[in-house]
């Protein structure tokens, strides 16, 4: 019955988001309601980890398969972008590559500083502790 | 033959993930980003229609069952990023700030390559969703006036992007702290990033997780405030 709970919670989970997404008048998808109220169900320790891990991994490792249908979609596509694919392209390369160099750049620098400062201060509170030392 | 294929049930699903074995066993052996399990699996099985002749509804009649666990597989995201709430919760500063910095460098660099093509205004807003997670950039494409079909595609091919290129990306830009790895993955391509993230490490997995939720919401407010800049 293991599996069986697993997939029953997943479940619930999905249903749920589709439900909000039904109620609340936002374009937020099912999927978001859906991860967002299971990560807060793992934090209220309304749901164990070990109760939904197995199922939660066999779904991540398939995920890449899931793109696949979708992705074959563009050749129906094709025809649209046709006169303009250019553009579109480069505009998508450029965008995205350009994107993950800030995202990351300004994450990797924050993180630096923060480590920065925690060892400036601790390095701080070694020399007065020394210092202290020194004058007793 | 064809009549057959019409009626079946597991062609789709079957053509999908045989083709997506092929390509793994490729890229195990030729190590190279061009070689993405992904990539060969969509030109493989786009091939296969063209040449059986077969049409895209008729695969996706069986292939829909595959897509259909989308919605799922997403919310069980949130198990690998509740494993590392201690450091979500420790650089809960770089991970906001850096994932603004993105969802922002998106839309303005989308707002100056449309001016730069000359495209219209439904192009425009077409393209301002594509690197968000697409059950959401459909929606702001649809509510913005774009071509839903064409959000569809960008969004797709962002993610192709960031499933091959993002880890070489990473290198090559010398973003090199795990966490920013992730926040550089999941802000630029998605879903589709994050897989390979998964794959990158934990770290990487969970923060860009993190980063598909955040930046979606993000980009809903963003997008609408650009689309009048155009």
């Amino acid at each position: 019955m293991k599996y069986v709970k697993q997939i029953g919670i997943i479940m619930t989970l999905s249903f749920a988001g589709e439900v909000l997404h039904e109620i609340v008048p936002l374009p937020v998808p099912a999927n978001i309601y859906g991860i967002v109220l299971l990560f807060l169900c793992l934090e209220c320790k309304v749901i164990k980890v070990s109760a939904v891990r197995e199922v939660s991994k066999i779904l991540i490792e398939l995920m890449p398969l899931m793109f696949i249908p979708a992705a074959v979609g563009l050749i129906d596509t094709w025809g649209l972008i046709q006169n303009a694919w250019m553009a579109y392209l480069v505009t998508t390369v450029v965008s995205t590559f350009v994107v993950l160099f800030v995202a990351g750049h300004v994450t990797q620098f924050v993180i630096r500083r923060t480590r920065a400062k925690a060892q400036a201060d601790e390095l701080d509170t070694r020399e007065v502790l020394e210092q202290e030392a020194k004058e007793a | 033959m064809k009549g057959f294929l019409e009626t079946s049930v597991f062609f789709g699903v079957w053509i999908s993930l045989a083709a997506y074995l092929i390509g793994w066993g490729i890229q195990r052996k030729w190590k190279l980003a061009i070689f993405n399990p992904l990539l060969i699996a969509i030109v493989l099985v786009i091939v296969i229609l063209l040449l059986t002749g077969t049409g895209y509804d008729v695969y996706y009649e069986g292939a829909k069952y595959i897509s259909y666990l989308m919605t799922p597989a997403t919310i069980c995201l949130a198990v690998p990023l509740y494993e590392q709430l201690e450091l979500l919760k420790k650089n809960y500063k770089a991970l906001l700030l850096g994932i603004l910095a993105g969802v922002l460098t998106s839309l303005c660099s989308i707002l100056l390559l449309t001016v730069v093509f000359g495209l219209e205004h439904g192009a425009y807003v077409t393209l301002l969703p594509k690197s968000i997670t697409t059950a959401i950039g459909i929606s702001i494409s649809e509510e913005l006036g774009g071509y839903i079909s064409i959000t569809v595609a960008v969004i797709i091919i962002t993610g192709l992007l960031g499933n091959m290129f993002g880890e070489a990306a990473c290198r090559l830009f010398r973003i090199t702290e795990p966490i920013a790895k992730g926040v550089a993955m999941g802000t630029s391509a998605h879903v589709m990033g994050t897989s390979k993230a998964m794959e990158m490490g934990e770290v990487e997995g969970a923060m860009s997780s993190l980063s598909i939720v955040v930046s979606g919401i993000l980009t809903v407010v963003g997008a609408a405030v650009f689309a009048m800049f155009l």
